[in-house]
């Protein structure tokens, strides 16, 4: 089998080219002054002092509340969702599963676009509502279009793996705590739950992932002043052409999201180690 | 699992299910609408699927998708399917720093990914365009065509490529008729998964294009500020693609395996029938 | 006198800093069942490995008909191999594996399905073409690897411990029906085995080893008889070693605080030995008639015979006998000049 380890050459300077540079590209732009060119560059840290203006704080604050909402309730959502499909024989429970995919495969800007006009000022709930002889409500551009959006898209990351974890359990496991005399809700919080922790910890973290860091639903449902980090980002590159302080945004965004990522993997193995 | 069911948990489901395809579902209905309106339902009529074909720009932008959606699949597939089987072959230093470096694009935020491709480019004086899209689906599909194949190679019998060598199969020879077939639903998995990634992608081909090189991602973006229900036809083609090569995708391994159960059927009658 | 086909010229073998071959010299001779004996860890796969091509040896040579084949890859060999749990591949039938070998020979494919054909009947499946492979038995996916293997018509087959997935049952089968496959197709066979009595019954010739190091070459009988040394004795069944006796004079040894009469010759006059006697060949008597007197402490039933632990003034000794005795009983040990292997201590 010698014979094959040369084939991870072509990968070795691909993924160094188009992964590890672009990489080091944004951190030098994060910590120099210049433009977009990276000719005549400084050192500075002004970039990321430029991120303590309150401005900035707020929209980081609110990126982070946005995103915890959408993952509560897509938890919230989701797990019920899998633990229901759980019930199913395990043939009904891939067509299920199939089912939770799909909208994964459609694009997210056509499903966000439909939103439009399920929610807009004349669109199908408000239609709806007048026909039932009730006030029109104003939906779009607020936080609750913009987290109604973010869910729908991102409820599939977070029941597939739940439901991964919970079909794993050796139901032994489930039938043993009953003989220990366990109430169906303590099997559920003593067994079943504690074993679907990893594909809860799974679920959280893509789903954090990509609400803190989408652009897309918020410019869309949210309006053009709606501005998460993801815009802010956008906005340095696209409009401000500030790559300096966009990039400062994106190492930001990196090293938060690896601290969640740590977070939670210690959580899950503090939780293993209180268990021994 | 308790495989007791209950009323409100099917219905839990049935809600859950309208909330994730209300919006397909509200794409699709509006595309047949009669009038240019997406809230009210004026008749039916096919003027968007008309307006759609004759649409250069949008014509324009399926090519764009499609091509590169096919393009950066194959490359990435056999790019990450080479490194996949070298992976295994390799000494542990070079297996944990390519793992790591290939978890990066699939940990990172796309914005982040796509701001450091589109530095790079700009940095090295690319032009941006169907090039430079090209180049960035590749490089964010092949980390997940690794993810798929990897674990199949690791758990193939290594003694099975040594078997066809002792047989007389050149190392290429045991590749592509042992190893290949072996892992080959990794394979396939890998190509499904690069192949919608690059399909649906919008925030990576939205930075490193240029040039008017549009995907339908992008004409999608470009046209929520003047709603036009040609998107709407064009997105319902789409889904009904999807779905139709989805429910292939997965009939396929179903039938193939109820073939195998028919075999195995058939072998024990004919054993019996021995006997 | 037979020809030579494989030789091995001082093979050394390092994994890391291991060496797991310490210099390996052995000579393979044409139409020879030989077995590479010896616990997991002594090195026998790996020499294995090394004569099919699989692992390029760290130091020596291999010859294969005087040419050095070290260096060339394993497809290029005239060797085939039955593997471990036999890696049958299992998306193709048993026909497409058999004639795996012939394809990628670009052989005629008329001539293949005969040759296919007629080797499947060799081993037993005859009409079993159409079969899926991951469907059959253990034992006749263990045939079908020897089919696969043999069509290919190579002038050695090598076979990596292919019964240690069999049961017990199965497993003697298939000793019998491998032993008259190797007569019916004339070819050399190299066998590696943990299995003692597996290397007995089959082979023509026995290779012990242990720790990258060959202990023994000789005839099956020559192994079990006359072990060269304690690590082979200890190895091929229950023994009674006994250490620190002294070899007096041709054909005396003492141990035990006695002289014993033996039939070793050829060593030097008060040359410290170490001596083996077979429980089977300890007969148990009275107490006054025997050699040695002692208690005996266990009794296990085995079957055929009774295993006992009879404590003497010096060791214990194992006794094999068909007559059943009492713990504590008292008896005396004796056994002829036959039943003393004497060796050299290591």
């Amino acid at each position: 089998m010698k014979y094959y380890v040369k084939m991870v050459r072509p990968y070795m300077v691909w993924s160094f080219l188009l992964i590890v540079i672009p990489m080091l590209l944004i951190a030098i732009y994060s910590v120099t002054t210049g433009g977009n060119t990276l000719v005549n560059i400084q050192f500075t840290l002004e970039n990321f002092a430029k991120f303590a203006e309150p401005i900035y704080v707020q929209v980081f604050v609110k990126s982070l509340q946005i995103g915890l909402i959408t993952v509560g309730i897509c938890l919230a959502l989701g797990y019920t969702l899998a633990y229901q499909i759980c019930r199913f024989e395990e043939r009904i429970q891939s067509s299920l599963i199939l089912l939770v995919t799909i909208p994964m495969w459609i694009n997210t800007l056509l499903r966000t676009y439909a939103w439009i006009s399920i929610l807009s000022d004349n669109g199908i709930i408000n239609t709806i509502l007048q026909a039932l002889g009730l006030e029109p409500v104003t939906l779009m551009y607020t936080n609750f279009a913009v987290i109604i959006g973010m869910v729908s898209d991102f409820l599939p990351f977070m029941v597939i793996p739940i439901h991964t974890s919970l079909s794993k359990i050796d139901k032994s496991l489930i039938e043993a705590a009953q003989d220990l005399g366990a109430t169906p809700f303590q099997t559920f919080t003593k067994v079943i739950f504690k074993l679907s922790i990893p594909g809860v910890l799974n679920g959280v973290i893509v789903t954090f992932l990509l609400s803190i860091s989408t652009f897309v639903i918020p410019k869309l449902l949210g309006g053009g002043q709606y501005t998460l980090i993801g815009n802010l980002i956008e906005n340095q590159f696209i409009s401000v052409g500030n790559w300096n302080f966009g990039s400062a945004l994106s190492l930001i965004l990196t090293a938060v999201i690896l601290l969640a990522i740590t977070l939670m993997r210690r959580l899950d193995q503090e939780d293993k180690e209180e268990e021994l | 699992m308790k495989k007791k069911k209950s009323l409100p948990g099917v219905v839990y489901i049935v809600i859950c299910f309208l909330f994730l395809y209300l919006p397909i579902f509200v794409t699709m209905f509006f595309s047949f609408n009669s009038s240019k309106s997406l809230t009210k339902f004026t008749g039916f009529s096919l003027t968007w699927y008309q307006q759609l074909f004759s649409d250069a720009e949008i014509m324009g932008a399926v090519y764009v998708s499609v091509t590169i959606a096919l393009l950066s699949t194959l490359i990435s597939t056999i790019l990450g399917t080479a490194t996949a089987i070298g992976l295994s072959k390799n000494r542990k230093v070079i297996k944990e720093l390519i793992i790591n470096i290939n978890n990066i694009p699939i940990m990172n935020p796309d914005i982040v990914t796509a701001i450091g491709l589109m530095i790079l480019f700009s940095s090295l004086k690319i032009e941006k365009g169907y090039m430079t899209m090209l180049l960035a689906h590749i490089s964010f599909c092949t980390p997940y065509v690794i993810t798929s194949v990897y674990p199949k190679v690791r758990s193939l019998n290594p003694n099975l490529a040594n078997a066809a060598m002792d047989l007389g199969a050149t190392p290429w020879q045991a590749l592509y008729k042992v190893i290949l077939p072996m892992i080959k639903d990794g394979i396939f998995a890998g190509v499904l998964l690069a192949f919608t990634m690059s399909f649906d992608d919008f925030v990576i081909s939205y930075f490193v294009t240029g040039n008017g090189v549009k995907n339908i991602s992008i004409i999608v973006y470009n046209m929520t500020k003047r709603t036009n229900p040609t998107i709407n036809a064009l997105s319902t083609i789409v889904i009904l693609v999807i779905m139709v090569l989805l429910i292939i995708a997965n009939a396929v391994p179903a039938v193939m395996k109820r073939r195998k159960i028919n075999g195995v059927n058939r072998q024990k009658t004919s054993e019996e029938g021995n006997e | 006198m037979k020809n030579v086909i494989i030789e091995l010229k001082n093979l050394t073998h390092n994994f890391g800093d291991q060496q797991v071959l310490k210099g390996i010299n052995l000579n393979i001779y044409q139409n020879e069942f030989l077995t590479l004996l010896g616990p997991s860890g002594c090195g026998k796969t790996t020499t294995l490995r090394i004569i099919a091509g699989f692992e390029e040896p760290t130091g020596g040579e291999v010859l294969f008909n005087g040419i050095d084949v070290s260096k060339v890859p394993a497809y290029k060999r005239e060797v085939n191999t039955v593997f471990q749990n036999y890696a049958l591949f299992p998306f193709l039938n048993v026909h497409d594996n058999v004639a795996f070998g012939l394809k990628i020979k670009k052989v005629d494919p008329k001539f293949i399905d005969a040759k296919v054909s007629s080797t499947l009947k060799l081993v037993g499946l005859e009409g079993f073409e159409d079969r899926d492979v991951t469907l059959l038995s253990g034992g006749q996916q263990q045939r079908v690897a020897i089919a696969r293997a043999l069509v290919n018509e190579p002038k050695v087959l090598l076979l990596d411990e292919p019964l240690g997935a069999l049961d017990a049952k199965l497993r003697k089968e298939m000793q019998t029906e491998l032993k008259k496959i190797q007569e019916e197709v004339g070819i050399t066979f190299i066998f590696v085995t943990h299995d003692q009595e597996e290397a007995l019954s089959m082979s023509d010739t026995v290779v012990v080893m242990n720790e990258g190091v060959i202990q023994q070459i000789g005839t099956p009988e020559d192994i079990y008889n006359e072990p060269e040394n304690r690590f082979v004795a200890g190895f091929i069944g229950a023994s009674n070693i006994i250490g620190g006796a002294i070899m007096k004079e041709d054909c005396l040894v003492s141990f035990d605080g006695q002289d014993f009469e033996c039939v070793d010759k050829g060593f030097k006059e008060n040359e410290p030995v170490e001596v083996v006697i077979r429980p089977e060949d300890i007969e148990l008597v009275k107490p006054k008639q025997g050699l040695l007197q002692g208690v005996v402490k266990s009794v296990v039933f085995k079957g055929v015979h009774y295993e006992l632990q009879v404590e003497t003034e010096f060791r214990d000794y194992l006794v094999q006998t068909t007559r059943q005795y009492e713990a504590e009983e008292k008896v005396g040990l004796t056994f002829e000049p036959e039943g003393i292997h004497v060796m050299y201590p290591m």
